[in-house]
C-alpha cells in the first residue's frame, strides 16, 4: 500500500466497519465536548484524527474506550454496542490504546508492562498460580514469548529488564505502543505518539505505524503534525470544537476550505 | 533509535563510570547495606536454597540458643519470639494489600481480630470444637469479611479508603465490646488450644556464665501446646510464616501479582490494559484477610483468652508501621520492619516507659534515613539508585560549569 494513493480498502464500500460512532455527543455541564460526531474506521487502514488543541480528540479516544460515556449516540465495536461495556472488557473484545501523557507502569519492568498487557486475554488467578497449575505455565510462556517478541518489534529487545521509568523518552514512548500490542487488538488507537520527538524520530515512528498496520492492526493515530499524518494515513477525520468538520482522503482534507481555515491557517499548531 | 537524544534519558551504561569513579566516596551503611544485597542476588541458587534452609534452621533454633545481647532480659524470650512471628504474619498479610496492590488500609486488625473471636466463639463460647478444626472456618469468615469489607470500600481511593478502613478496625472492636453474645468487654476465655504431640524434650542454654552451658531447669517438649512454654507455639507460627512466604512468592510472580503492581501504578492505564482492576482489589482484601486472619487464630491459639482490648487501633497503625519501616511492597521487608516493631519494644523493656519513646526515636530515625523502608522492592531500589546517579551527574555538570 503506497501512502499517497488511497489504499483499495477505501475505494470498496464493502470493506468491513471495525468501529462506528453514530452520532456520539458528550457533554459536560454546558461544555458540549463532541457535538454529533459520526465516523467509521475500516479494517486495515490507518484513519488520522485532527484538529485543534481542544477539538476533542482525545476525549473521541476516551469515549471509544469507556472512560467516558456519551450523553447520546452510539458507539459499535464490530457491530456490537459499548455504551455498557466496561473499560477492561472493551480492551478485551480489541480496542487497545496508548495515552497522550506517557502511563506506564513505572516500577516495572519493560518486560512486565507488555506482559501487562497480554495477560488480558489469560485467566490465570490464585490458584493456579500457588500450585502453578498447567494453565499458570502456558500462560506465563506465552505471555512472556508474545511480550518479548513485540519488544524486539519496537527495538526494545535489550532493555527488557529496565524498568519503565529509566527508558528514555522515546523508549518510553514505544513501550506504550507494545503493551498495547499486546493485548492483541483489532484497533490500535495512538494518541499523539510522536509528541515531544524532533522531526526525524517522528519520521521514524510513522514507519513504524505503518509496519505496525501491515502487521494486521487497524490503526487511529491522533496527531498534530500535519504533514506526518498526510504521509501516514489513509483518511482522516477533522474535528473541530467538538464537531467534524471534514472526512476523506489526505489529499481531499488538505485541500477542504474548511479544514484550511479551521487548521492548517494556525500557525501554533506546527509547533507542536 | 536507541541513541536519539529525547528530554531525559537515564543511560545506566553512560552513568555507571561517574558514579562508580568517585574517590572519595565514603563507605556508607546504606550503601555496604545495597552491595551485600546485590551480592546475594548473584549467588547461585542452590547456595541460596542453601543459606534459605540454615536461616530456617537458625530461626528455629533461636529460643533454644537463647543467645545473649539478642534475648529478651526482661521478659521470656519464647514469648517475645511468639509476638514477633505473629507480627511478622501479620505484616506479609498487609504487605499485599499496602504493597502490592497499594490499597491503605488502616484497619487490619478487624482481620485478626475477626480470626481470633471465631476461634474463640468455635472452641469456648458457643461450641467446643478443637482449635484445629476452628481454622478452615475461621480463615473463610474473614476472607468473606474482607469481600464485604471491600465490595463497597473499594470504589473509593487513597486517603477516602484509609478513612472507611481505620473506621472497619473500630467497627469491630466495638461490635465486640456490646455483644453479649461475643463476650462483650470481658471477652472469650478459656479458648481451645493447639493439639499437642509430645515427641522430644529440648533443654535451653544459658549464658548467665559467658559460656553456653545446657540449663536442665529450662526445656522445651516439642510441640507440647501448654500455658507455660510459648515455644512450641513460636515454632507452628514460624511454620506458617514459611508456608505464607512461599505462597506469597508464587502468586506475585504470576498474572496475579504483574495486575495488583498495575493497579498500584496506575489504576486507569491498568484498566484500560484489561486488567479487571476492581476483582484484583478485592482479592488482594480477601488474600490480606486470609492471612490477617490466620495470624488472630494463632494469636487466640496461644493467649486462651480473647478480648476486645487485644485489638486496639495501635495495632492496626503498629502493623501499617512494620510494612512501612520494611519496606512496601517487599516480602523480606515486611519481615524485617515486622521484627523491628514487634522485638524493639520488648528488647527495651528494661527502660520502663521510655522504652516507647525510644521505639519512636527508632522509627523517626528510620523515616529520616531511609523513607522507602529498609529493604525496598529490588526494582523500585534499582531505580531510586539510577535516579541518584543522575542528581549526581547532573550536580557535576552545574559545578563544572
Amino acid at each position: 500500500m503506497s501512502e499517497q494513493t488511497p489504499p483499495a480498502g477505501t475505494a470498496s464500500a464493502e470493506t468491513e466497519r471495525v468501529l462506528e460512532l453514530d452520532h456520539v455527543t458528550l457533554r459536560f455541564g454546558g461544555l458540549t465536548a463532541l457535538d454529533d460526531v459520526s465516523f467509521d474506521i475500516r479494517r486495515g487502514e490507518i484513519l488520522g484524527l485532527i484538529g485543534p488543541n481542544g477539538a476533542g480528540k482525545t476525549t473521541c479516544f476516551n469515549v471509544m474506550t469507556g472512560v467516558y460515556r456519551p450523553t447520546s449516540g452510539e458507539v459499535k465495536f464490530l457491530g456490537e454496542s459499548l455504551l455498557r461495556k466496561k473499560r477492561f472488557q472493551i480492551t478485551k473484545l480489541g480496542i487497545a490504546r496508548t495515552f497522550q501523557n506517557i502511563r506506564l507502569f513505572k516500577s516495572m519492568t519493560a518486560l512486565e508492562n507488555v506482559q501487562v498487557g497480554a495477560d488480558a486475554h489469560h485467566t490465570t488467578g490464585v490458584l493456579s498460580a500457588l500450585f502453578r497449575l498447567p494453565k499458570h505455565r502456558r500462560e506465563e510462556a506465552e505471555g512472556n514469548e508474545r511480550a518479548m517478541e513485540l519488544l524486539g518489534f519496537m527495538g526494545l529487545r535489550d532493555k527488557a529488564d529496565e524498568l519503565a521509568a529509566n527508558l528514555s523518552y522515546g523508549d518510553q514512548r514505544r513501550l506504550e505502543i507494545a503493551r498495547a500490542m499486546a493485548t492483541d487488538p483489532k484497533l490500535l488507537c495512538l494518541d499523539e505518539p510522536a509528541a515531544g520527538f524532533n522531526p526525524a524520530e517522528k519520521a521514524k515512528l510513522m514507519e513504524l505505524i505503518r509496519r505496525v498496520r501491515d502487521e494486521g492492526y487497524t490503526v487511529l493515530l491522533i496527531e498534530h503534525d500535519m504533514r506526518l499524518v498526510m504521509g501516514v494515513t489513509d483518511r482522516i477525520v477533522v474535528l473541530e470544537f467538538g464537531k467534524k468538520i471534514a472526512e476523506g482522503a489526505p489529499a481531499e482534507i488538505r485541500d477542504n476550505p474548511a479544514v484550511i481555515a479551521a487548521y492548517l491557517g494556525v500557525d501554533e499548531e506546527d509547533a507542536s | 533509535m536507541s541513541d536519539e537524544i529525547p528530554p531525559v534519558e537515564i543511560n545506566a551504561d553512560r552513568l555507571t563510570p561517574v558514579g562508580g569513579g568517585r574517590p572519595s566516596a565514603p563507605v556508607s551503611l546504606r550503601s555496604r547495606l545495597r552491595s551485600m544485597r546485590d551480592k546475594m542476588g548473584r549467588l547461585p541458587k542452590p547456595v541460596k536454597i542453601i543459606l534459605m534452609v540454615f536461616a530456617a534452621l537458625l530461626a528455629y533454633a533461636l529460643p533454644i540458643i537463647n543467645p545473649p545481647i539478642l534475648s529478651t532480659p526482661d521478659t521470656d524470650f519464647g514469648g517475645v519470639l511468639f509476638i514477633v512471628s505473629v507480627y511478622v504474619l501479620v505484616a506479609l498479610g498487609l504487605n499485599i494489600v499496602v504493597g502490592y496492590a497499594g490499597l491503605l488500609d488502616l484497619g487490619y486488625v478487624g482481620f485478626y481480630a475477626v480470626g481470633a473471636y471465631v476461634v474463640a466463639v468455635l472452641t469456648s463460647q458457643h461450641a467446643s470444637w478443637p482449635w484445629l478444626a476452628t481454622i478452615p472456618i475461621a480463615v473463610m469468615v474473614t476472607m468473606v469479611t474482607g469481600v464485604i469489607l471491600g465490595a463497597p470500600t473499594l470504589r473509593v481511593r487513597g486517603d477516602y479508603l484509609a478513612i472507611v478502613t481505620l473506621g472497619f478496625g473500630e467497627i469491630i472492636r466495638l461490635t465486640a465490646v456490646n455483644s453479649d453474645w461475643l463476650g462483650a468487654a470481658a471477652g472469650v476465655p478459656k479458648v481451645g488450644k493447639p493439639p499437642s504431640i509430645e515427641l522430644f524434650t529440648v533443654p535451653h542454654l544459658n549464658w548467665d556464665s559467658g559460656v553456653p552451658l545446657i540449663d536442665l531447669h529450662r526445656e522445651t517438649t516439642a510441640l507440647k501446646f501448654g500455658v507455660i512454654d510459648i515455644v512450641p507455639y513460636y515454632w507452628l507460627v514460624l511454620t506458617v510464616v514459611i508456608i505464607v512466604l512461599f505462597g506469597d512468592m508464587l502468586i506475585k510472580d504470576s498474572r496475579v501479582g504483574r495486575a495488583w503492581e498495575a493497579t498500584r501504578e496506575d489504576e486507569d492505564a491498568a484498566e484500560l490494559m484489561g486488567v479487571p482492576t476492581f476483582k484484583f482489589k478485592l482479592l488482594a482484601f480477601a488474600m490480606g484477610a486470609f492471612v490477617g486472619g490466620l495470624a488472630g487464630t494463632m494469636f487466640a491459639g496461644r493467649q486462651g483468652f480473647v478480648s476486645p482490648q487485644s485489638f486496639p487501633l495501635l495495632l492496626s497503625i503498629l502493623f501499617l508501621a512494620a510494612v512501612v519501616v520494611g519496606g512496601q511492597g517487599n516480602r523480606w521487608g515486611a519481615v524485617v520492619g515486622a521484627i523491628i516493631v514487634g522485638y524493639l519494644p520488648e528488647r527495651f523493656r528494661g527502660f520502663e516507659e521510655w522504652r516507647v519513646l525510644i521505639f519512636g526515636l527508632a522509627l523517626m530515625i528510620l523515616a529520616i534515613y531511609r523513607p522507602q523502608g529498609i529493604l525496598p522492592p529490588r526494582r523500585r531500589a534499582q531505580a531510586r539508585r539510577l535516579d541518584q546517579k543522575l542528581d549526581e551527574l547532573e550536580g557535576e555538570e552545574v559545578a563544572g560549569v
